[in-house]
C-alpha cells in the first residue's frame, strides 16, 4: 500500500515536472511566431479598424509597428502610455530592423514603420516622422585635459588604432576603451555611426550600463567611453566631437555628428487609419515628447 | 479514521514540498538544455567550446574565453580564499580565546550577509584603484597595455576570496571541531608542539572537512556574478596564461549571461544558455565530488 502510493506520487511528480517544461518551451516558441506575426497580420486588421466612432474622446483599435529594434523599447514605452489613456486601443511593436521597417511601411503590412536612420534616396513611397533624435555623447574622464576629438580621432580609438592619449593631444597614458556589451542598442548606433565596417578593438573593457560606464569612466583618468545624451552627468566630461558640444541644441541643428534620427514611417499620400494618426499625434504632441525625453532621448519637436 | 486521514494528508503535503526541490532542479536542467543544445549542433561542440571568438554579432559563439576565465579566477580566489579560511577556522579552534572569538565568529557571519552588489562596489572603489596603480607603477613595463586597466582577474579573484571566507571559515570549523580531543591531547602527551599538532595532527583528521569546506568556496566562487562583473573587466578574450594573465581583464560564463541576456536576439541567446549548459556540467561534477568526499567521509 505504502509503495503503491509512492509510486504513484512519483509519476505524478514526472507526469508534472513534463508538461511544465513542455508548457514552458511552447510558451517560448509562441511569443516568438506572436512578434513575427503581427507585422504579417495587420492587414486583416487595419480596414475594419479605421472606421472607430468618435477619434475626439478616446480612440479603439490595433495599431501595428514594426522595425528597428533601437526604437522599439521607446515605441512600446509610448505605447503603454496611449494604452493607458485609450483604452480600447491597441499598439503592437514588433521588431524585425530598419529595413524591415521600411518594407513593412512601404508594403502596408504595417501601420507604422520604425527606423533608426534617415530614409536612403531608393526608399521611396513612404514619408518620415521624426520622432526622437538619439545623440551619443563622447565621455572621458573630468580630469582628462582632452577636450575636443573629431569623429576620425574617435574612431580611431575605438577601432584600436589610436591606442594612446598622447597621439590625439593628451597627456600620456594608455586608452582604456570602456565599451558596451554586445546587443547594447547604444553600442550597435555607435558603431554604426562612428565605426561604419570596422569592429570595435577586442581588448575593451565591457560595462553593461549607462550608469556603468559612467563610473568606469569616473574612475579612471585614461578611460573613454560613450553614453546616450540622456545619461550624462557630472562624474564624467562630454568632449566635443568635431568642435561641437553634444547638447540639445546642437543634435536638433544635426551640427553635433553622433547622432541619429528615431523615424516612424507611413505611406505616402496614404490616409492613416483614425488610431494610428491619433497615436502619432500622442507621440508627438508634448506628453509624448516627454516620455522621449524620460527614455534619454532629443525631443524631435523644435 | 480521521486521524489516518489527516496523516495522509500531512504525508502528501510534506511529500510535495520535498520534491519541489527535485522538479525545480529537473525543470531547470531541462529548460537549459532545450534552449542551448541547438547552438552545439549548428556550430559544432567544438567550435562553441574551444572557440576563441564570443561575437555574436557575426554570429561567432566560442564559449572557450569564459571558461578559461571562469576556471582561472576560481582557482586563484581559492588560492588566496583557502589558506585564510582554514588559517581563521585553526586561529578559532585553537588559539582564540572566548573574547576575541566572540568578535570574530559575528564578522564572518556579517561578512557572509553583504550583498554581492556590495562587495562589487568595494571592488570596482577600492580594489580595482590599488591593482591599477600597481599595474601602471611598478609592474607597467612587464604588462601590456590592455593589462593596465585595474579590471583584472586578480582583482575579481580578491573580491571572490572574501566572499566565500564565510563558507570556508564556517564549515572548516566543524569539521576541526569534531576532531576527538584524545588526538590533541595524545599528541602533546608525546612532547609534540601546539604548532605540529595543529598541522600533522589535527588539520589531517579534519581533511576531509576541509576539502568539502574548499569545495563549496568553489562552488561559491563559480556561481557569483554581479561582483564579478563589476571589477574583472568583462573581455572576452582568452587571458594569458603566465603570471601577466593575473591583470587580464577576462570574462566569467556567469557574467557572459547576466551582460548580454537583456538584449539578446533568438540565436545569440541559445548561445547564452549554451554557456549556462557549461556552467551547469561544472556545477554538476563539482557537487558529484563533494557528495561522494562526504560519503566516503560518512564511511569512516
Amino acid at each position: 500500500m505504502k509503495n503503491l502510493f509512492k509510486g504513484k506520487m512519483f509519476t505524478g511528480a514526472i507526469l508534472t515536472v513534463l508538461t511544465s517544461a513542455m508548457i514552458m518551451t511552447g510558451c517560448g516558441g509562441n511569443n516568438n511566431g506572436g512578434n513575427n506575426g503581427a507585422a504579417t497580420n495587420s492587414p486583416s486588421n487595419t480596414p475594419t479598424e479605421s472606421a472607430s466612432p468618435s477619434p475626439e474622446t478616446t480612440v479603439s483599435g490595433t495599431v501595428t509597428i514594426a522595425g528597428s529594434t533601437s526604437v522599439q523599447p521607446l515605441a512600446e514605452e509610448l505605447g503603454t502610455a496611449f494604452m493607458g489613456t485609450n483604452g480600447d486601443a491597441r499598439i503592437e511593436v514588433a521588431g524585425g530592423g530598419s529595413g524591415a521597417g521600411v518594407k513593412a511601411a512601404q508594403a502596408g503590412t504595417a501601420d507604422i514603420g520604425m527606423a533608426s536612420r534617415a530614409l536612403k534616396d531608393e526608399e521611396t513611397g513612404i514619408e518620415p516622422i521624426v520622432i526622437a533624435i538619439d545623440g551619443i555623447a563622447v565621455v572621458v574622464n573630468p580630469g582628462n585635459s582632452v577636450e575636443d576629438l573629431t569623429v576620425d580621432q574617435v574612431k580611431g580609438i575605438f577601432s584600436g588604432a589610436i591606442k594612446n592619449w598622447s597621439e590625439v593631444g593628451g597627456q600620456a597614458g594608455d586608452i582604456v576603451v570602456i565599451n558596451r556589451e554586445e546587443g547594447s542598442g547604444t553600442r550597435d548606433a555607435f558603431g554604426e555611426l562612428v565605426l561604419g565596417e570596422e569592429p570595435f578593438v577586442a581588448e575593451a573593457i565591457i560595462q553593461n550600463s549607462t550608469g556603468a560606464v559612467r563610473e568606469a569612466v569616473g574612475q579612471d583618468v585614461n578611460a573613454i567611453g560613450y553614453v546616450s545624451t540622456g545619461g550624462l552627468n557630472d562624474s564624467v566630461k562630454a568632449l566635443k566631437v568635431d568642435g561641437h558640444e553634444p547638447t540639445e541644441e546642437n543634435i536638433k541643428s544635426a551640427v553635433y555628428p553622433i547622432q541619429r534620427p528615431f523615424n516612424f514611417l507611413v505611406g505616402e499620400g496614404k490616409e492613416n487609419s483614425a488610431v494610428a494618426q491619433a497615436f502619432i499625434d500622442y507621440v508627438l504632441s508634448e506628453e509624448g515628447q516627454r516620455i522621449v525625453v524620460e527614455n534619454g532621448y532629443v525631443t524631435a519637436t523644435k | 479514521m480521521n486521524r489516518l486521514l489527516e496523516e495522509k494528508i500531512v504525508k502528501t503535503l510534506l511529500f510535495i514540498t520535498a520534491f519541489t526541490a527535485v522538479f525545480s532542479v529537473l525543470l531547470i536542467g531541462v529548460f537549459v538544455f532545450i534552449e542551448g543544445l541547438p547552438i552545439f549542433f549548428k556550430y559544432g561542440i567544438t567550435d562553441v567550446l574551444f572557440g576563441n571568438v564570443w561575437n555574436p554579432t557575426n554570429q561567432v559563439y566560442g564559449i572557450w574565453p569564459m571558461i578559461v576565465g571562469t576556471i582561472y579566477v576560481t582557482f586563484v580566489a581559492i588560492l588566496i580564499g583557502a589558506p585564510m579560511g582554514l588559517g581563521v577556522a585553526v586561529y578559532l579552534v585553537e588559539i582564540a580565546n572566548q573574547r576575541i572569538s566572540r568578535i570574530i565568529i559575528p564578522a564572518v557571519e556579517l561578512l557572509a550577509g553583504i550583498p554581492s552588489v556590495v562587495y562589487g562596489l568595494f571592488g570596482m572603489f577600492a580594489v580595482r584603484g590599488v591593482i591599477s596603480s600597481l599595474e601602471r607603477g611598478p609592474l607597467a613595463e612587464y604588462l601590456p597595455s590592455n593589462y593596465q586597466t585595474g579590471y583584472s582577474i586578480l582583482t575579481a579573484a580578491i573580491i571572490l576570496a572574501i566572499m566565500i571566507l564565510p563558507t570556508i571559515i564556517n564549515i572548516s570549523l566543524d569539521a576541526l571541531r569534531a576532531v576527538p580531543k584524545e588526538y590533541k591531547e595524545g599528541s602533546l602527551a608525546l612532547g609534540v608542539s601546539h604548532w605540529q599538532t595543529i598541522y600533522k595532527v589535527l588539520v589531517p583528521a579534519a581533511k576531509s572537512g576541509i576539502i568539502t569546506a574548499i569545495i563549496l568556496g568553489v562552488g561559491r566562487a563559480l556561481g557569483e556574478t554581479m561582483a564579478v562583473i563589476m571589477v574583472i573587466g568583462n573581455t572576452p578574450l582568452v587571458p594569458a596564461l603566465d603570471w601577466t594573465g593575473l591583470f587580464a581583464p577576462a570574462r566569467s560564463m556567469t557574467a557572459n549571461i547576466a551582460l548580454e541576456m537583456g538584449y539578446a536576439g533568438p540565436e545569440h541567446q541559445q548561445a547564452l544558455f549554451a554557456t549556462g549548459i557549461v556552467l551547469f556540467v561544472f556545477i554538476i561534477i563539482l557537487n558529484s565530488i563533494t557528495t561522494l568526499l562526504v560519503r566516503r567521509k560518512g564511511r569512516k
